[in-house]
């Protein structure tokens, strides 16, 4: 039988999507995250250093403590579930764009007044 | 086998935690602080600077907890700062002379709205002083409007008064923990306090403490204190419930905000004002909270453009156009101040706005929807403060709004943000505008204007030893108003518990506590709290929506009742997880008990309030301008009084708000700001 044809009983995916995905190239498993987010969605794994699990998915306020409190670059992303991405246009050419595009404009790399790493801080 | 046995087998990985339901810890401080967010953190600094001994309880980390955990872009009522076109006494009586009658959460309660008033700016330098930038340092903003080239604060909306400051607050809470770390505040994480401890266990007795459990390893926690303040949050998700529906304040705000603090005072017998008021929620129509084109708030006052690129016209309170973009930031002749909002604001308060007709001009098709937010169209320096200060800053906007957007090409001087699409006669509408509105079943305390904690002059509650500082106040509200009321109350709080002593706990009050809380752990199977929770809102939802009646108020507090003491012991946890999630909506459930026993004591509708009694039509009589006070009297029965709208300035109390403010406000050499300017 090839792979794909092994299906599973499990219980229907919680939350309106995955909330938060971390890197484990880049997760040192400090556990920061763990400390910072204001309702448990994050819990140690039982293996000491190895990435948290997302054990809580429906009640995050995504409020990006954990990115904000993250020690390494590019290692937690919060997801923006379909239901909250939002859309713009160009105003000389009238082009649209969404969040979620497919072939997104390159990014806007200016970053906010008084942004400061929290590192930093 | 049901779903909620199905995961319970040998490959369930066991809690990640230490869990030791049985064992008690015991703690002491002169000073209690239930919450640490906002308020619970300037309450903690001025009660230690007063040289209490201070400990924090909350149910998150005190680094990023509260509704303004993730950040604080503008502040509000600093009406004392060195370039304030306005004095508190302006601002108070401004707010009361266009709300005679009903105080609202949108102007404070009156006492606690003063004391913001002057304690604001006082506050906001003490943020300063944490590290925090409330200045242009960088000179982002030479030559804007809204910049004091002198002191290179930056205002927001109103750039005639300039008591709104623009912030780069981020990282406040890091700042004020770091500070809490340096003064030696104790502080506990992740606990839940589910009762407050009373002398001799008595309802109505001094407050001497508090007892819980810990989140993550179920272990019970009492604590001795002198004297208590309550610090928590508003009660979200009372009549709207679902974890599909997402955060960040598109439904709901703070999930830890669940009036805690409010339950457990009412238990314990203090009294409560407005418990009846509150609004519709935005009914999960809105995005990330400001991350939609809108005029309003932190995007205040961005030019609108239609579909087609048509202009929407900015108007004064009369309704006559304003030409310039400019002009949308200044007062109206003779007026000392506005506030952002449009009609049905009050005229003196009333500030420039979208036109005030927009809603029939889009249905006569002049106007196309969808709308969007010029910001390339506006002045470089607004666009910046608008995209670059305050989103980048707001709380939950940096991570959920600034990065995701840009990261996806949204580029601020080149793209118009698209509003949401909404009915035409909520097009151009304040909260509406981005929000949408639920319908009369959902309604809202947190930002609906709810009530609270009824306080005196020194933010002490009727209950000796408990003091209330910020969103769980009797007309509690934004940033400000709950950093400068911790402030005080902090002060108050420390300066009753160094004269006091402690008093020994009543065993029986812990062990029916122990009892009470541990209950779902010890049960194997029932009912799970999402179901529990969602429950108490179905019946929220029937017997408590905009429009009520005693008939129907009465059937839902029997209905509560019912499911309190039949469904609600029947459920079940299977960690200290799931039992903070089983406490908290028993919290609800009380407020909910709280908001329908006040509803049924208001014989009369009220505006202000949105409040709708479908057998007393009349919307505020004069004989209901007034608080109606709750309480449980000794033997846990409910108690309606009264008291009017100014009881701060009656008997025993001076009659105006600056010689109340001026005996009571405990200020010492510890806790007044040196008055480094007198440049004279």
């Amino acid at each position: 039988m090839t792979e794909y044809n092994q299906a599973y009983m499990v219980s229907n995916p919680l939350a309106p999507c995955e909330v938060v995905e971390i890197n484990p190239d880049n997760c040192t498993g400090c556990r920061l995250c763990i400390e910072v987010c204001r309702t448990d969605v994050l819990v140690p794994h039982p293996e000491a250093r190895e990435v948290p699990i997302v054990l809580f998915p429906d009640e995050c306020w995504f409020c990006g403590d954990c990115v904000a409190y993250c020690p390494e670059p590019d290692t937690i992303k919060m997801h923006v579930p379909i239901t909250e991405k939002v859309g713009w246009k160009d105003k000389e050419s009238g082009e649209r764009f969404r969040l979620g595009m497919k072939n997104p404009p390159p990014p806007y790399t200016v970053p906010p007044i008084g942004w400061k790493n929290i590192k930093e801080k | 086998m049901s779903i909620f046995e199905a995961p319970l087998n040998e490959h369930t990985p066991p809690w990640p935690y230490k869990v030791d339901y049985d064992k008690v810890n015991e703690l002491t401080a002169d000073v209690l602080i239930i919450g640490g967010g906002t308020a619970g953190c300037h309450a903690a600094i001025s009660a230690r600077k007063k040289g209490a001994d201070v400990l924090v309880i909350d149910k998150a980390n005190v680094l990023t907890s509260g509704s303004g955990g993730s950040g604080v872009d503008h502040w509000h009522n600093a009406c004392t700062n060195p370039v304030s076109g306005i004095t508190p006494e302006d601002q108070v009586d401004t707010f009361q002379e266009c709300r005679k009658g009903i105080a609202t959460s949108e102007y404070g309660s009156r006492a606690s709205h003063y004391i913001t008033a002057m304690e604001s700016w006082e506050a906001l330098q003490d943020v300063e002083e944490w590290g925090i930038d409330i200045r242009d340092v960088n000179d982002d903003f030479v030559g804007a409007d809204f910049r004091d080239e002198e002191t290179k604060l930056m205002f927001a909306y109103d750039y005639d008064s300039k008591t709104v400051v623009r912030v780069q607050g981020a990282y406040i809470k890091k700042a004020m923990h770091d500070e809490m770390d340096r003064l030696g505040v104790k502080i506990k994480n992740r606990i839940m306090i589910t009762s407050m401890l009373t002398e001799g266990g008595k309802i109505g007795g001094r407050v001497i403490g508090a007892a819980g459990f810990h989140l993550r390893t179920g272990e019970f926690y009492v604590i001795k204190a002198k004297a208590t303040i309550v610090c928590t949050g508003t009660t979200t998700r009372l009549w709207v419930f679902s974890t599909e529906l997402v955060g960040a304040n598109s439904i709901h705000d703070d999930p830890n905000g669940v009036g805690d603090g409010n339950a457990i005072a009412y238990n314990a017998g203090a009294e409560f004002g407005q418990m009846e008021a509150g609004g519709r929620t935005v009914g999960g129509f809105r995005y990330f909270g400001y991350g939609t084109g809108n005029a309003h708030n932190t995007w205040f006052a961005c030019t609108i453009l239609d579909a087609n690129g048509k202009e929407v016209p900015w108007v004064d309170r009369d309704g006559n156009e304003i030409k310039d973009v400019a002009g949308r930031y200044k007062t109206a002749p003779g007026q000392k101040m506005f506030y952002h909002g449009p009609p049905p604001h009050p005229y003196e308060t009333q500030g420039p706005t979208l036109t005030h007709d927009l809603a029939e001009r889009i249905e006569s098709g002049e106007f196309v929807l969808p709308f969007y937010a010029d910001l390339p169209g506006m002045p470089e320096l607004e666009r910046k403060a608008i995209f670059g200060l305050m989103v980048g800053n707001e709380g939950k906007t940096r991570h959920g709004v600034y990065e995701p957007y840009t990261n996806a090409g949204y580029d601020p001087n080149k793209h118009m943000m698209q509003a949401n699409v909404l009915p035409p006669e909520e097009a151009g509408v304040h909260k509406p505008w981005w929000n949408g509105q639920g319908p009369p079943q959902w309604r809202e305390t947190a930002f609906g204007g709810g009530g609270g904690l009824a306080y005196d002059w020194d933010c002490r509650s009727s209950l000796e030893g408990l003091y209330v500082a910020g969103n769980q106040m009797l007309g509690g509200g934004n940033h400000s108003q709950s950093a400068s009321t911790g402030r005080y109350a902090g002060r108050r709080s420390a300066d009753y518990a160094l004269g006091v002593d402690h008093v020994d706990v009543k065993k029986s009050q812990l062990n029916d506590e122990r009892e009470r809380v541990y209950a779902p752990v010890k049960r194997k199977a029932g009912i799970g709290w999402k179901e529990f929770q969602a429950g108490l809102c179905r019946v929220m939802q029937d017997y408590c929506s905009t429009y009520k009646a005693e008939e129907t108020l009465k059937i839902g507090l029997e209905w509560l009742e019912s499911i309190k003491e039949s469904e609600g012991q029947e459920v079940f946890a299977r960690n200290p997880h799931e039992l903070a999630r089983i406490m908290e909506a028993f919290s609800r459930l009380t407020v909910g008990q709280m908001i329908m026993e006040a509803s049924r004591a208001r014989k009369a509708s009220s505006k202000a309030c949105d409040f709708e009694r479908i057998d007393f039509p009349e919307v505020d009589p004069p004989e209901w301008d007034k608080y109606v006070i709750i309480k449980r009297g000794v033997n846990g029965e409910v108690e309606i009084s009264d008291k009017p709208y100014d009881y701060w300035l009656k008997e025993p109390y001076a009659s105006n708000y600056r010689e109340n403010y001026d005996s009571h406000n405990g200020l010492d050499e510890n806790t007044t700001r040196p008055k480094l300017e007198a440049a004279e």
